[in-house]
């Protein structure tokens, strides 16, 4: 399947949707592609009100002459202005005039031991497995880890009924406070209105988890509180430290990071012309800016820039938020101490931190270990290893998510021929499950 | 810093580190310059593979001496290096590869290798997966898989074991008697020895390397979905065809059970990016004999650098323009295979003691004709 676009937008989150609204409204044709079903993103899907406000955006882009290209996942750019994206089994070619990426963000997680057993998962990829029907009511959850997803996540598990035994956060009650005192009226109010959700959870700041153990699967956390151990029996850790930005798809294309973010002026335009970044890719700033970056990017791609001053004055009101945010939930040296030398660091290739102390840096570990050459294609390990060792990511390769060998087959750079997937492939039978499925 | 040793090589991929191993048990004193990492380069790019091939006498030769190297070391390998030895099917998709099949079971028998040939059906037994309708094959069953960086660290670490110094430093320059690295520092050494494979012309003018480029692709683990290392027979017309570039049906199950799926040949295209025409051309090729493969989650692609000579074979021995500067390069598609037996033809040479098999056709001096094939 092959589409053009005037402007295409990568990830269907608050600052995609932004983007895309905006761009439509400069009469250009935009396509918003996301690789989940459904728009909204992490923070808007799943059926749940949610107190960011997504619904009148969800509501506009549902009238608005975007074409929705859902279910569809970017894999390469196999020429400049055309990515190869897959929905399914369908292969789709994708061509652009400019380029706005809005990929979002992912939960750091932090090995610990235990943190393989099953029921120990990522907080936010507990909250859409329950918002996708895992039965959770009257199940023991611990929540730990950092960052304001932690309540939210907590909010949700406890609408569907789970118990709820604590939530561990790791940052200081001294840091929280002081973020919590400057935060503006709107943001104390949604705070406020998820605390109401949350009365009677036990809420433990300087705290997270030692190690997780259980036969079979989690049974109980030992985390340490204020210095002190201690252990909660539970059917379920949920765990996420705070966030890491997904810039894969922006290093693909060539785009240049500043301290693991994507660079963009005052437009939202990255060092590659054409390709815009808004949202978290370009620093943790949450969905306000969000949405303000996503709106300068819209209307930059699309070539309509007269209200864009203004979007830029506010997005710039808002850096000091996310200069705080990222402060608050700096985490903590003694994180850096929770993997024993035994404790699995690349969960792909069974990778020990022992074995990657042998290395020096992250190319040595891939070469001698394998760490990070496994289907998640170092997107776990990688913001791991960046943390305890100090080791920093190098370049990336196509293709930017596990793809289906002949999807890559199409990737021809003369779009013209062989664009079809071969009826002959499709047709082959493949008895093997593929053990990479792993969100 | 100046320093000086018996001998100082430049490029720590499985050749240099494979040579500065053999230096440095041979009692040399030993300096192995790497600008990266030990076996990070072609080495890490390629996909491992021990096999004997017969393109020419000499090969023959070299590969199945080096071979057997491969099999005496391999009780000492650490769990890493992943020596597994899978053996080979030549896959024949005709008659007439079936012919050639049979030529080469008759040449491998009368220098006894032991091989055994596939009818239809017997290879479809050992190779579900391949494709319907295929003639049969040739399984060399001595041959094996590595996983070269693991290799090639293992290699160093004899070396350093017996006494070697591992250097990091870019060589700017490369003669008889000296190396000068690019920070300025100058490493005497009575020998030097270019091993910088793809990259061995730029330090020593007059080499006849070429650099030529590869593709290859790694999948999930999907165990037992291919048995052996499986080349097309076709493979060596690809691999011989000098002019135009060039894919063969070439798959290799690891340990882990992922894939690896190559291969492509390609001269005068020195970016490092991904070729997407080639790449498709390549995995089509994987395809038609393993349509099963389509499917699979294939997690990387990536590209390295071949060194190839005009006639296909290594260049190892004195650089007759510099006696005192010797040669380790030009292994094109073999320098897994051929490094150990690079390592002992090259230490031979200089201790000046005779080696297991005729070294001339692999000497530098020697006169180049292009291969014909």
């Amino acid at each position: 399947m092959k589409r053009s676009f005037d402007v295409l937008v990568i990830g269907a989150g608050p600052a995609g949707i932004a983007a895309a609204l905006r761009a439509a409204e400069c009469q250009r044709s935009v396509g918003l592609v996301d690789d989940n079903p459904s728009p909204g993103g992490q923070i808007w899907r799943g059926g749940v009100a949610h107190p960011n406000g997504g619904a009148p955006w969800l509501e506009l882009l549902s009238r608005s002459s975007v074409t929705p290209l859902y279910g569809t996942r970017v894999l390469d750019q196999p020429a400049p202005g055309l990515l190869l994206a897959e929905a399914g089994e369908t292969l789709v070619e994708l061509r652009y005039q400019k380029l706005v990426l809005a990929t979002g963000a992912r939960e750091m997680f932090l090995p610990f031991p235990g943190w393989t057993l099953p029921n120990v998962m990522g907080a936010g990829g507990l909250q859409a497995l329950v918002k996708s029907g895992l039965p959770i009511a009257g199940k023991r959850v611990v929540v730990a880890g950092s960052g304001p997803l932690l309540l939210a996540v907590a909010a949700t598990l406890r609408g569907y009924g789970a118990e709820i035994v604590g939530v561990c956060e790791q940052a200081s009650w001294r840091n929280l406070a002081t973020f919590a005192t400057r935060l503006g009226w709107r943001k104390l109010g949604q705070a406020v209105r998820l605390k109401r959700e949350l009365v009677g959870v036990p809420f433990y700041t300087d705290c997270w988890p030692l190690s997780a153990a259980g036969h079979g699967k989690v049974e109980r956390v030992l985390v340490s509180h204020r210095g002190s151990p201690r252990e909660w029996a539970c059917d379920y850790l949920a765990c996420g430290f705070h966030l890491v930005p997904n810039t894969e798809l922006a290093a693909l294309l060539g785009c240049q990071l500043e301290n693991g973010f994507v660079k963009t002026d005052r437009c939202q335009q990255t060092s590659v012309a054409d390709v815009f970044c808004a949202g978290e890719p370009t620093g943790i700033g949450g969905v306000e800016l969000a949405l303000l970056q996503g709106q300068i990017a819209g209307l930059c791609a699309g070539g309509d820039q007269s209200g864009v001053v203004e979007l830029v004055a506010q997005q710039r009101a808002m850096r000091p938020f996310a200069a705080r945010l990222a402060k608050a939930f700096a985490l903590r040296p003694e994180l850096t101490a929770l993997a024993t030398p035994e404790t699995l660091v690349c969960r792909c290739e069974d990778v020990t931190l022992a074995r990657l102390r042998e290395c020096n840096s992250w190319r040595e570990g891939k070469l001698y270990t394998r760490c990070g050459m496994g289907p998640c294609q170092g997107r776990v390990c990688g913001p791991a290893t960046q943390f305890i060792l100090g080791w920093q990511p190098e370049s990336v390769r196509p293709p930017v998510f596990p793809a289906r060998v002949e999807s890559l087959l199409a990737a021809a750079s003369n779009a013209e021929v062989n664009t079809e997937p071969n009826a002959a492939m499709n047709a082959a039978t493949n008895p093997y499950k593929n053990p990479g499925e792993r969100s | 810093m100046n320093r000086t040793f018996d001998v100082a090589i430049a490029g720590g991929g499985i050749v240099g580190a494979a040579c500065a191993a053999e230096c440095a048990r041979a009692g040399m004193s030993v300096a192995l310059v790497e600008r990266e990492l030990v076996g990070s380069g072609a080495t890490a790019a390629g996909m491992g593979h021990i096999v004997v091939m017969d393109d020419s006498a000499a090969q023959f030769a070299l590969t199945r001496f080096s071979q057997r190297l491969w099999h005496e070391m391999s009780a000492e390998f650490p769990s890493e290096v992943e020596f597994e030895p899978t053996g080979t099917i030549w896959v024949a998709a005709d008659d007439d590869e079936m012919a050639e099949v049979r030529r080469k079971h008759e040449y491998y028998a009368a220098r006894g290798v032991r091989t055994e040939i596939l009818d239809q059906h017997s290879l479809r037994e050992a190779e579900p997966n391949l494709r319907l309708g295929l003639a049969g094959g040739l399984l060399a069953p001595e041959d094996a898989v590595v996983y070269p960086p693991c290799a090639a660290l293992y290699f160093w670490k004899r070396a350093r074991d017996a006494g070697a110094t591992l250097i990091s430093g870019t060589v700017a320059k490369l003669e008889a008697g000296n190396l000068q690295l690019a920070e300025g520092t100058v490493i005497a050494a009575g020998v030097t020895v270019n091993a910088a494979g793809a990259w061995a012309s730029e330090l020593t003018a007059g080499v006849k390397i070429r650099k030529r480029k590869g593709h290859l692709l790694i999948t999930d683990r999907y165990p037992e979905f291919v048995r052996h290392q499986l080349v097309e027979l076709g493979y060596l017309k690809s691999a011989h065809s000098v002019t135009s570039d060039s894919v063969a049906f070439n798959v290799q199950p690891r340990r882990t059970g992922q894939l690896l799926i190559g291969s492509s040949r390609q001269y005068d295209n020195e970016s490092k990016n991904i070729d997407h025409d080639i790449l498709q051309r390549m995995l089509e090729r994987a395809c038609a004999f393993m349509p099963g493969i389509g499917p699979l989650s294939s997690i990387r692609a990536w590209t390295g650098f071949r060194a190839a000579t005009p006639d296909k074979l290594p260049l190892i021995g004195p650089w007759p323009e510099s006696p005192g500067l010797f040669l380790a390069t030009g292994h094109e598609g073999l320098g897994i295979t051929t490094s150990l037996a690079t390592a002992r033809l090259l230490v031979d040479q200089i201790a000046g003691r005779p080696s297991e098999i005729a070294i001339q056709p692999y000497l530098p001096s020697r006169s180049f004709t292009e291969s014909h094939v």
